[in-house]
Parts: structure tokens; sequence; C-alpha cells
């Protein structure tokens, strides 16, 4: 255990690395190269392999390559270079590979502005590909988290044989700070190899829907299947074996939402919480700024950090949100992910403070916005 | 009555996904034969293990070979078989690793892959069947359809000119580049053979005809006719030249192996550089 002043991206790469990373292919982009750059220098060294592809299309078929030989194999990207790895994300969905990616959001759309940040793409990330089946995503707010969830999506890529993203942004990227790095025997590193014997265990994660995976070189007839195949991996073009399949690979995911929710809840010495601040990310630090100023005048506000945006683990919801009078959700965009929100808390009135900023939004301005609705 | 004999490539094949979908009188299945055959006699030669054969195939008809074989076999998106099979390659360079597609997957959608794999001089065996036309999808014109032919998508004629696949792979740096043709099985076997031995980068443009879909474009549908059309263009030489590797459909086309060199691939230098950083 050592503690390390660095920053968000360096928290990611150091995560991966603890995690047992075999294999990094990317295609540079701002804010995620220092990703790439730093392990190109260190996991090579580590017997790792570092490779720089055409393009995100490449970047993201060959992890899902990788994976397939039961390497442990991420990328990392932003806007642009998700968009076009969604196509691959989707293969990885239906042929159930494990691989994590960075995505570190800046200013879109376009090109915007590739050195700034935003929040614009949570439901790409966890909708953005064909097949409507989303994949777990995990949203840091500073680099602690950063290396925490990294961590945490590596695991979950393992058992539940799925891609994870982990969504974080130009601020995170670039924000220094102190971060606990913990050695490999320090913490629960899963393999998918080890699947069958948690299953027999018994372990926190509801493995009913996981098969077993056997990779390239464990034998000569594994056998990956991108069409709708039965559980004998066999294509059948049929109503029942499309709804079997599909419903396992949701369910896969949506089962284990209470391992995989996690979130912090903050009241600040409030004996209640009138008013409730949800927010996710970066603006988690505007948030909580916003907030001390909004207390002194004892509106009783607690704020309500969101570090899974999917799955949502809707008991939590429900628990923390009881005696709640006003739910405000603060983002760095024009107001998306209040529209999960308000899917769950269909009885609350849940409010949008949309705060455009190309740096972190302004605390005043989020003070104000809230102001006009006490 | 009849009685079921197995067939001496059965072992190779999935014969439980069996019967194939291509069309009556499709070619595919020769050049999947002429491959099994290769593969069987460097297994009895004791010079490929059977454990450590990889087929990655993407989305068309020629693809579905990875699909019908027993070895290990990966199945991806249109076109992005390249990447997916330089990864498994690097991390199992023990691995003969078989990329197969059509013209329209490998040399379309996934041009960009192909070309870097090229410069790359990828540890790949990539053979590229071309029927010069999307069979699958019901007749699209493809980069390697004759200048002028209908196709369904150029109803008034193809405008474009086609790809030379093998001048490309030659000016990019590829260990091993032939042509071979469906309709000259045992030339075949004999380019797949050489091909499975060689390190770098070995692709294979394997001509085949399609009587269902290009036939219906050039106005012969009958499997025979269209098959002796094409046996017709063919012409066998030993080592042609590149200025050979012409690619018209009007002059027919020369098969025969027009690179054979033995330049580091990429595994060997990656080797070479990571071995004095790890010491292994």
């Amino acid at each position: 255990m050592r503690i390390d002043y660095i920053s968000g991206n360096r928290a990611i790469a150091e995560a991966a690395i603890a995690s047992g990373l075999k294999f990094f292919a990317g295609y540079p982009i701002t804010p995620s190269s220092d990703i790439f750059e730093y392990l190109a220098e260190e996991l090579p060294r580590r017997g790792g392999y570092v490779i720089q592809f055409e393009d995100e299309l490449a970047s993201i078929y060959a992890v899902i390559g990788a994976s397939w030989t039961c390497s442990k194999a991420m990328t990392a990207t932003s806007g642009p270079g998700f968009s076009l790895m969604v196509e691959g994300i989707s293969i990885a969905v239906m042929t159930e590979t494990p691989l994590v990616i960075a995505y570190i959001m800046r200013a879109g759309p376009a090109t915007g502005v590739p050195t700034k940040t935003g929040q614009y793409d949570v439901f790409q990330a966890e909708y953005g590909f064909h097949g409507g089946l989303p994949i777990p995503v995990f949203a840091p707010s500073n680099p602690q988290e950063a290396y925490d969830l990294t961590i945490k999506a590596f695991n979950t890529s393992e058992i539940l044989r799925t891609p994870v993203v982990l969504l974080s942004d130009a601020s995170i990227a670039n924000m220094f700070g102190k971060v606990l790095i913990r050695e490999a025997g320090e913490i629960e590193i899963i393999d998918r190899r080890s699947i069958e014997i948690l299953r027999k265990k018994g372990c926190e994660w509801s493995l009913d829907d996981v098969y077993e995976m056997k990779c390239v070189g464990d034998g000569y007839d594994i056998y990956v299947e991108t069409l709708t195949h039965d559980e004998k991996n066999i294509y059948r073009p049929t109503t029942d074996v499309q709804r079997r399949l599909m419903w396992r690979l949701y369910r896969k995911i949506i089962n284990n939402r209470e391992v995989l929710f996690e979130y912090s809840f903050h009241n600040y010495g409030n004996k209640r919480c009138r008013n409730m601040i949800i927010t996710y990310g970066s603006t988690f630090s505007s948030v909580s700024e916003a907030v001390r100023e909004l207390n002194k005048n004892e509106e009783d506000f607690c704020v309500f950090k969101l570090k899974t945006l999917y799955p949502i683990n809707e008991k939590i919801f429900y628990e923390k949100t009881r005696d709640v009078d006003k739910i405000f959700v603060v983002e760095n965009n024009v107001g998306l992910y209040v529209k999960e929100i308000r899917s769950i808390l269909r009885d609350k009135d849940v409010i949008s403070i949309s705060v455009i900023d190309l740096e972190y939004p302004d605390p005043d301005e989020i003070v104000e916005r809230v102001r006009e609705w006490l | 009555m009849a009685v079921a004999v197995e067939h001496p490539l059965d072992k190779y094949v999935r014969t439980e996904k069996l019967p194939t979908l291509w069309c009556p009188g499709c070619t595919i299945g020769i050049v999947m034969t002429s491959l099994l055959r290769a593969i069987d006699q460097r297994i009895r030669e004791g010079l490929l293990r059977r454990d450590q054969i990889t087929f990655v195939g993407g989305i068309g008809c020629s693809a579905r070979i990875a699909m019908y074989v027993r070895f290990d076999s990966v199945r991806t998106a249109h076109g992005r078989t390249i990447p997916l099979a330089t990864a498994i390659k690097i991390l199992r360079p023990e691995h003969k690793v078989i990329v197969v597609g059509g013209d329209g997957d490998i040399c379309a959608i996934g041009g960009n892959h192909l070309l870097h794999a090229l410069r790359r001089n990828m540890d790949l065996m990539i053979i590229i069947v071309n029927n010069m036309i999307y069979g699958m999808t019901g007749g699209q014109v493809s980069p390697t359809t004759p200048l002028k032919l209908y196709t369904t998508t150029t109803p008034y004629g193809n405008p474009e000119k086609p790809l030379n696949i093998i001048r490309l792979a030659c000016s990019l740096g590829a260990n091993f580049v032939a042509r071979g043709s469906a309709t000259h099985p045992h030339i075949l076997q004999q380019i797949f053979y050489k091909a499975l031995g060689k390190r770098g980068l070995a692709l294979i443009e394997v001509l085949s005809s399609c009587p269902e879909i290009f036939g219906r474009h050039i106005g012969i549908t009958d499997p025979v006719k269209s098959f002796m059309t094409l046996r017709d263009k063919i012409k066998v030489k030993n080592n042609p030249s590149l200025d050979e590797s012409e690619y018209d459909w009007e002059k027919g086309f020369v098969i025969g192996v027009y690179l054979d060199k033995d330049d580091p691939g990429y595994i060997d230098n990656l080797s070479l550089l990571y071995k004095s950083l790890r010491g292994f």
C-alpha cells in the first residue's frame, strides 16, 4: 500500500496494471492519450502488450481478440473514438467478451473542444450500441475513485463476461489528488477462470446467467458466435432462442445491481435532507462547493453522488429520497441523466439543473439556479 | 440403402453446422476443402499442430468458412477480422492465425485494416475469396467488380475500376502474395500449403465463381458454365511478374505466387524489441 499524488488518468492506468491488464490497444485521442502513453512505457516491462492501431475500430476489435486469449484487455478513448467503437462493443455484448473501456469525455458534439470537459455522453456510454442491451458504467469523480472503480470495472467485466465502461471526463483526467494505491494481494482481483470456483463457493454475485469461458489455445474447438445462438452456441434464428438470449444477457447485468451500484451520500451534518442534489463525475466538485453556500441558509441540502450509472439499484434511490422534498440533478450537459432518475422517482419533483461549462460548472451558478426553485 | 461414409476431412469440420448456407454451384466449398487438405498435410508432416490453429472470420459467404471448420474459430463484425486476429497472434504467437473473408469484407469495409496489416508484415494468413460481388446481401457492387458491370447498386453499370489486390499487397511489404482460383484446386492447395509455412503476412486472393449472384449479372447462371467461364479465363504461371497480375475480367487472370520472401514479420520485430526489456 502506498500513497501517490497522481492524475485521474494515471490512476486508471495504475489500477489497470494492478488488475492484471495484459493487453492495451488504442488510438490517440485527447484527453485519454496519457493513459495510453503511460501504459506503453509500463506494461511491456511487466509482460504485457500495448499497441497503437490504425483507428478505434481496429482498437476495440483487437481488445476483443486479446480477451479471447483469456488475457485482460482494455482501451481508452473519448467521444469521437467511442463513436467508432460502438460497433465492436455490440459484438462484445453478444459474444460476452470481458473488456474495459476508459471513456474520458470531452466537450462535444463533433470535435467540440477536445481539451475541455463535459458530461454529454452518459447515454452513449450506456446505450450507444445496437442491440439495446446496456452495459455497466462506472463514473468516478476524483482520482481515488478512478483508481477504485477501474479495479471494479475489471472485476465486473471478468465475472459477468461483459464490456464495462469507466466514464471519466477531461477534468478528472487532469485532476491531481492523493490516491491510495493498493498492491496485488491487497485488493480482490477476479479472473474469469475463477468463475466456476466462485459459483461453487457461493458469492455476492448472481452467476446464474454467466457461462464458463473457454479461450483460444484452450483446445481446438472454441467457437465465438456473433449470430443469435442457443445455449450450445449454435446459430438459431428463432424467436424463442432470441428471447432466451436477450433476457439472459439483460438479467446477467441487472440481477447484479446490488453489487454493481456504488454511490456516496453526504448530508453535511444536517439532521434532515429536505433538498437533495444528485450528481456524478467531475460536477460533484462544483456541487459540494455549491452546497456549502446553500446550507448556510439552513436549506438542509444533501448530496447523493452516483458512482455507477448502470445498473442502478432503485431500492437505494427510494430509501434515500423517502423524506426529501425536492430533488435537483446537476449535470454538465443539457439535462440527460435526469431522465433516468425521473423514470425511477416518478412521484417526486425532479428538477434538472444543467450547467454547461467547459471547466467545472461554476458553483455560484449552481446556487443561483437551485435557489430559483426554493 | 445409402450408407453414411465419413469424409477424410470430417475431423476438421463442425459437421453439426452442416449443411452450409452456400448456394448450389458455389465454389467456396472447393476453397475450404483445398485449405483443409493443405492444413491436413502440414499436420501429418508434423509441421503444424491442430490445437495451434485459429480461424477468424467476419461477415459474408466466404467468412463462414470460419464457422464450419473445427479449430479455434472466432467470428466478428463485417470487415473487422484483421485487428482481432492481430491481437490473437500477438498473445498466442505459436498459433497459425488464418483470416478468411470475401472481397467486400476484407478489401472494402476492412480495407484500412488490410493496408496496415500488410504494412506491418503482420504474421497472419489472409485468404480473400474473390467472387467479385456482394453475394450474401444479394449482388451489390464490390471493390473487385469488373468495370461497367451491372450490379443491383450500379444498375447503369459499374463506373469504378476494380482493385488489384495482388499489386496492393506486393507494394506494402507482405512476405507472401499469391493468386489462386477455385477452378484449380490442386494449385490452390499447393499455394495454401506454402503460405502456412510462412512468417510475416501471407495473402492469398482466390478467384471464385458465384453462379447464383455474380452469374446472374453476367448472364451465366448455370453452375458448370459459370465454373468453366472462370476456368477459361485463368492462366497458370510459375513465378509470374507483378505486371502479369493485371486484374481484368475481359483479359483473364494469371494465377501463381507473385511474391515469396522471408523478411522478419511483426512478431519477430516485437519480440526482439521486448527481449532486452524483459530478458526473455
